[in-house]
């Protein structure tokens, strides 16, 4: 483990293995528990909560914070800013990790996940959650073709890389369809509940809310892992590109907030900001989340610093978060009496998941051509992703 | 075949609760359970508020937000009637729970095969030509099972006859979109827990004017996303100067290979 080229520091390495080791085992531990008792018997879920931490968290928000793939591959192959190719690899796999994570989350929550596969033989077509099934099982596909060049880089066949090249551009528009379906999707989930849905929250806009938050939290997402890849391996950063990012994040950003206030302030919602309710509190801190980093990034405009953009990063994501478990959890909860918290079992499986996710894509990093060798290969053209 | 509903009046309902043991007997359902809510127990609940009693179960919505929601179709609604649950197809993603505008799909939290469970219109009873459990039991009368056309017009006229006695509202007739379930009662409904702004539309129509724009914006923006990298492609190769004078692709560097 010890291991110079490796970056990870060897004096704390071994703390983390240990770390690492406990919540793995902790996790499966759960996991037999949670197939073997029920679901009643990990979670603090109930008829009046129906979904909690894993479809709130894992679910959605794995998909929020996995946007990035779709955003910067668009950037790129579209739109033509080839600067951006170095942090291409590392956001696709980001992507394609979050994507296996929210499936198997899903296979913790659903009630018999060995069902999973129903819907592609038993089709209903109105509802949204049909939809959002074939979304992510579209494009987790599409993320695996498009991440499948760094697999076949490594297994040196060049015929193949050959056939995947002539398909990028029809591949990146499939993902960016995909993703601007299921994005907005996850919303389109509860507009059904116009009564039990809180008025902060319920709009008839939630698929374009949840879409521009998501490609928001995108750009915030690419940032942050450049930042802690370049930390972790000891790659250097180059802090132009994050600035850029950090402005087309803005932009995002103002979008989402124009929509939401106006959207709001059409309804009697508005009334309920200051009421002092939890519903009140939740949604301030929610929209705090997302006003910050916009003000951080235009106080900082002339001289964008890497601290600042990485701040406001953060505070992005918080609050795409926040805005998720809202949505999901906070926003539905008076009918049940707030009677949801989850328990720490719900924490353990959603942390294991994570960390399980993190030791794939440390794994990745090491074994496959992920982050380009040298600075020649940085020059050379299509010297990332595609090559 | 007329549509089947069930009209419960609660002025009549006294409370005794032989519903619900017909209910949990016809289901199955291990009796000593008398909940305060309904639970994967208790299809059926009567509980006391405002000092009438009143009764919860699945109002069997003539266009239901479960069949809508349901992503592998476990949720169908009977040309009589009752809306059915197919537990092998569902895949226990709970989303008909968060959905349905009523809170009555009920789940068993303790099993390691669970299965959603709610009110089945007792739809084997009522399939061979007999009455639903509930409503054969009533000894006062409150819950009578007929046609959904027919049990309308006996709620209106006893609201006509005793406007005193009732609020103007049979619950279900427009509420949702309409439901098989009819209830009258002396008590305003948002005062018992019914929710009363629901609107005349049935839900299902709120999401699918969101899912019938997919085709559109698949069509829409896969030409607009590939024209758009067409044209900015095409700039770029100029350019660089890989295109020559008509726009054909120029080979750069290349001698030969074209004979």
């Amino acid at each position: 483990m010890i291991n110079s080229s490796g970056g990870l520091i060897p004096g704390r390495s071994r703390l983390w293995i240990a770390v690492f080791a406990a919540i793995i085992l902790l996790g499966l531990i759960l996991t037999v528990k949670r197939y073997m008792a029920g679901l009643g018997s990990v979670t603090a879920l109930n008829d009046y909560q129906p979904w909690g931490l894993w479809i709130g968290f894992d679910v959605l928000c794995g998909v929020a914070l996995a946007a990035g793939a779709f955003v910067l591959t668009g950037i790129v192959y579209l739109l033509n800013f080839e600067r951006y190719k170095s942090v291409i690899r590392p956001t696709v796999l980001t992507a394609f990790l979050g994507y296996i994570l929210v499936c198997v989350g899903l296979l913790y929550d659903l009630g018999k996940p060995w069902n999973i596969w129903h819907p592609m033989i038993m089709w209903n077509p109105r509802s949204v959650m049909f939809e959002v099934a074939w979304c992510v099982m579209l494009y987790s596909a599409v993320l695996a073709l498009e991440f499948s060049p760094v697999v076949l880089e490594k297994l040196g066949s060049q015929k193949m890389l050959r056939l995947m090249r002539s398909i990028t551009i029809p591949l990146v528009i499939a993902g960016i369809l995909l993703s601007t379906l299921h994005q907005s999707s996850l919303g389109s989930l509860f507009v059904i509940v116009p009564d039990k849905l809180h008025p902060l929250w319920y709009t008839s806009l939630l698929p374009l809310h949840f879409f521009l938050s998501a490609v928001s939290v995108g750009f915030a997402m690419v940032i942050l892992e450049s930042c802690l890849s370049s930390r972790l391996f000891n790659r250097s950063l180059e802090t132009h590109i994050i600035a850029d990012l950090g402005q087309f994040m803005a932009v995002a950003l103002m979008l989402t907030l124009i929509v939401r206030i106006q959207d709001l302030s059409f309804k009697v919602g508005l009334a309920n900001i200051f009421d002092g309710s939890i519903e009140s509190w939740a949604f301030l801190i929610e929209t705090a989340c997302f006003i910050i980093p916009l003000v951080l990034v235009f106080l900082y405009r002339k001289r964008m610093k890497k601290s600042v953009i990485v701040i406001s990063s953060a505070f992005t994501m918080f609050a795409v978060v926040i805005n998720r478990l809202n949505v999901s959890i906070i926003g539905l909860a008076r009918q049940g009496g707030f009677s949801y918290f989850p328990t720490w079992e719900e924490f353990a499986i959603t942390i294991y998941l994570v960390a399980t996710g993190f030791l794939v894509f440390i794994l990745c990093v090491r074994y496959l051509p992920i982050f380009p060798e040298s600075e020649e290969s940085e020059k050379c053209p299509g010297g990332t992703f595609l090559k | 075949m007329e549509p089947l509903g069930m009209l419960i009046d609660f002025t009549e309902c006294i409370g005794c609760g032989e519903c619900v043991k017909a209910c949990q007997k016809q289901n199955d359902l291990p009796g000593e359970y008398l909940e305060t809510d309904l639970s994967f127990r208790n299809y059926t609940v009567v509980l006391e508020k405002e000092g009438i009693y009143y009764r919860k179960l699945c109002m069997h919505c003539l266009d239901p937000v479960c069949v809508s929601v349901c992503p592998v179709g476990a949720f169908t609604k009977t040309e009589k009637g009752p809306v059915l649950y197919d537990p092998d197809k569902c895949m226990g993603c709970r989303y008909c729970m968060i959905a349905c505008p009523f809170g009555v799909p009920r789940y068993q939290w303790d099993r390691a095969v669970p299965v959603i469970a709610k009110c089945t219109f007792c739809s084997e009873r009522v399939a061979a030509g007999g009455e639903t459990a509930c409503s054969w039991v009533c000894p006062m009368g409150a819950t009578r099972m007929g046609e959904r056309r027919h049990l309308l017009e006996i709620a209106h006229a006893r609201i006509r006859r005793h406007p005193e006695r009732y609020v103007n509202h049979v619950y279900g007739e427009y509420d949702a979109g309409g439901t098989s379930v009819l209830m009258l009662s002396s008590v305003p409904f948002e005062k018992l827990g019914f929710p009363t702004y629901l609107g005349n539309e049935p839900l299902p129509n709120l999401t699918w004017s969101v899912l019938s724009k997919i085709p559109n914006i698949i069509l829409t923006g896969g030409i607009l996303l590939g024209g758009l990298s067409w044209i900015i492609n095409r700039r770029i190769q100029l350019e660089k100067g890989t295109l020559d004078q008509e726009g054909n692709r120029q080979e750069p560097k290349t001698g030969g290979g074209d004979d």
